[in-house]
């Protein structure tokens, strides 16, 4: 029975990739998320929506502790990844974050070449061999789709690319590190509507190999990409479904009035 | 209506103040560089370079003077360089902020002000008496590495500060630890700005007289120095002793010798404005 349980306990955490339990977040003494019970899970995409300055930002932002630097910052409750609480005071935070990935809203380059860009995550962990970072590069450029636009150009500066081409560096270079979550801010707000077709296209491909958390104000791109869809208002998780039953049947009038546009 | 054309005029008048102003300072400093040239140039040849000092205004020449500003110069840098970005990478990436962070803030603001003579007396008693250097090159180069140290400091700050969050966010996503993101990231980004910073600051250095005088540098050596413990003289205090000479050649080897400084001044700020555009054009 014991064995059991035990067994059980391990496919439903490896279900639920991410779990926030009671999670509180201040920023000195202002509470930005208000105690959210959340499971996410493995190899779906799931997206953030809500009203801006609701907390998305904040809530997605627990999972690689890039709120730590932040001033003012605190948090109450549990984050696990895997099971394991990320916030435990052996954990090391650097590790944490190759394992989590993040793309921002506004791609954010290094003002260095193409391949110093994608090559980065893993040189800074000690990978000298030149062959293979070569040959990861390749494979991360060819993964996002701009090897072909890009290979001739490779010793060239990051800058030179279009919007859209530097965001999909940006996600080549996190996949470089072999993440297997990724979270993404509003990854295509700053972008044009072909770029951000192919960004989506591409995220959609993502899911299998990885679990992706996408914030976005788009309800079409969360309809189009998303599995599953959770609603934020004022720090809090209103509601959390499917996307297919959140965009069609929200059980909340809140949710409703949010996604036919009625206010936010 | 009236408004329109009360604004245009003040628009103009403006324009003429500024014009003025500018063609002002420019004068100025025409006539000074020169008749500096008139009466220093047919005295710079290459024995007034690498002769050493002499009673005879005709024999005399700058060489030790020259020596020990470079002299003083490399060893200001070693010394000012590493401090100085160090304190500001501190301040600026790992320094939370707190009463004693915002303290040492404003401190180093106001060190920028102080007068440099007051320089010269913390290193006559530091470094010359205490740490017992003597009137050596060492303690003139800690002196005034102390003296600049306020403004590597900030301009290495400002540097910092220009490198967007962003540029640290990408980093950090990445697994990056902070020392990694300093080091890989933030300086190269920031390396023209801090370059320039530095470069302005020494050349600073090579003008400054008062506290030298003040640690007790000469303004008669008579060999270059040959190691950091010897004594020295720079050229402003050079300068500063021919000026002060009764006789109309130790003049114009002033004027000669305040045409080389002007010309090292000039070089540094090139050097500054050449890495300048260079990284800027690098970054596009
Ligand atoms: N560094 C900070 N210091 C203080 N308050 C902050 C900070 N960052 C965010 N907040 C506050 O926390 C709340 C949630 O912010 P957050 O950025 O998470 O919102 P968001 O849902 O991502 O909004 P948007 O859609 O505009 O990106 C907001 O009220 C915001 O003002
Ligand atoms: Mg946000």
């Amino acid at each position: 029975m014991k064995e059991n349980k035990d067994i059980l306990d391990k496919t439903l955490k490896r279900k639920h990739k991410l779990q926030a339990k009671d999670v509180k977040v201040f920023y000195d003494d202002f509470m930005a998320i208000k105690g959210i019970d959340m499971n996410i899970r493995a190899n779906k995409i799931t997206a953030f929506i809500g009203p801006s300055g609701c907390g998305k930002s904040t809530f997605l932002r627990l999972f690689n502790r890039m709120n730590d630097y932040v001033d003012g910052f605190r948090m109450e409750g549990e984050i696990l990844i895997d099971g394991e609480n990320i916030y435990k005071k052996k954990v090391n935070v650097e590790q944490l974050r190759k394992q989590v990935g993040m793309v921002f809203q506004k791609p954010n380059p290094f003002p260095k070449s193409i391949y110093e860009n994608v090559a980065y995550g893993l040189k800074i962990q000690g990978i000298k061999d030149k062959a293979f970072l070569k040959d990861k590069v390749e494979e991360s450029l060819k993964q996002v789709g701009l090897w072909n636009e890009v290979k001739e150009d490779i010793n060239k500066s990051a800058l030179a690319l279009s919007g859209g081409q530097q965001q999909r560096l940006c996600i080549a270079r996190t996949l470089a590190v072999e993440p297997s979550i990724i979270l993404m801010d509003e990854p295509t707000s700053a972008l044009d509507p072909i770029s951000t077709a192919k960004i989506e296209e591409l995220i959609y491909q993502l899911k299998e190999k990885y679990t992706i958390v996408i914030v976005t104000h788009n309800m079409q791109q969360a309809g189009r990409i998303s599995d599953y869809t959770a609603f934020f208002y004022m720090g809090e998780l209103i509601e959390y479904d499917k996307s297919k039953k959140l965009f069609t049947n929200p059980e909340k009038q809140q949710t409703e009035n949010y996604i036919t546009g009625r206010f936010g | 209506m009236n408004n329109i054309r009360t604004n245009r005029l003040k628009d103009q008048a403006f324009k003429f103040w500024g014009i003025a102003c500018t063609f002002l300072g420019l004068i100025l400093l025409t006539i000074f560089i020169g008749s500096i040239l008139i009466d220093g140039l047919q005295r710079i040849d290459w024995d007034f370079i690498t002769s050493l000092p002499s009673r005879k205004a005709e024999r005399a020449g700058i060489y030790t003077a020259l020596m020990g500003s470079v002299w003083i110069l490399v060893f200001t840098t070693i010394i000012a360089l590493p401090l100085g970005i160090a304190a500001a990478i501190y301040l600026e990436e790992y320094a939370k902020e707190s009463r004693l962070s915002s303290l040492l803030e404003i401190n180093i603001s106001n060190l920028a002000g102080v007068p440099s003579i007051i320089y010269g007396l913390l290193g006559l008693e530091v470094f010359v008496r205490i740490m017992e250097m003597g009137a050596s090159v060492l303690a003139g180069s800690f002196t005034l590495a102390l003296l600049i140290l306020p403004i590597v400091i900030v301009a290495t700050r400002e540097s910092l500060k220009a490198v967007p969050k962003s540029i640290r966010d990408a980093s950090f996503a990445l697994g990056a630890s902070k020392w990694q993101t300093v080091s890989q990231q933030l300086l190269p980004a920031s390396f023209g700005g801090i370059l320039t910073g530095v470069i302005l600051a020494l050349s600073r250095a090579v003008g400054e007289t008062a506290p030298l005088i003040v640690i007790g540098a000469l303004a008669y050596v008579p060999f270059a120095p040959e190691s950091p413990m010897d004594e020295f003289s720079v050229l402003p205090i050079q300068i500063f002793n021919w000026i002060s000479r009764p006789k109309h050649g130790f003049e114009v080897n002033a004027a000669a010798a305040i045409i080389v400084l002007l010309l090292i001044t000039f070089i540094l700020n090139g050097i500054a404005v050449y890495f300048r555009n260079r990284w800027q054009s690098k970054l596009k």
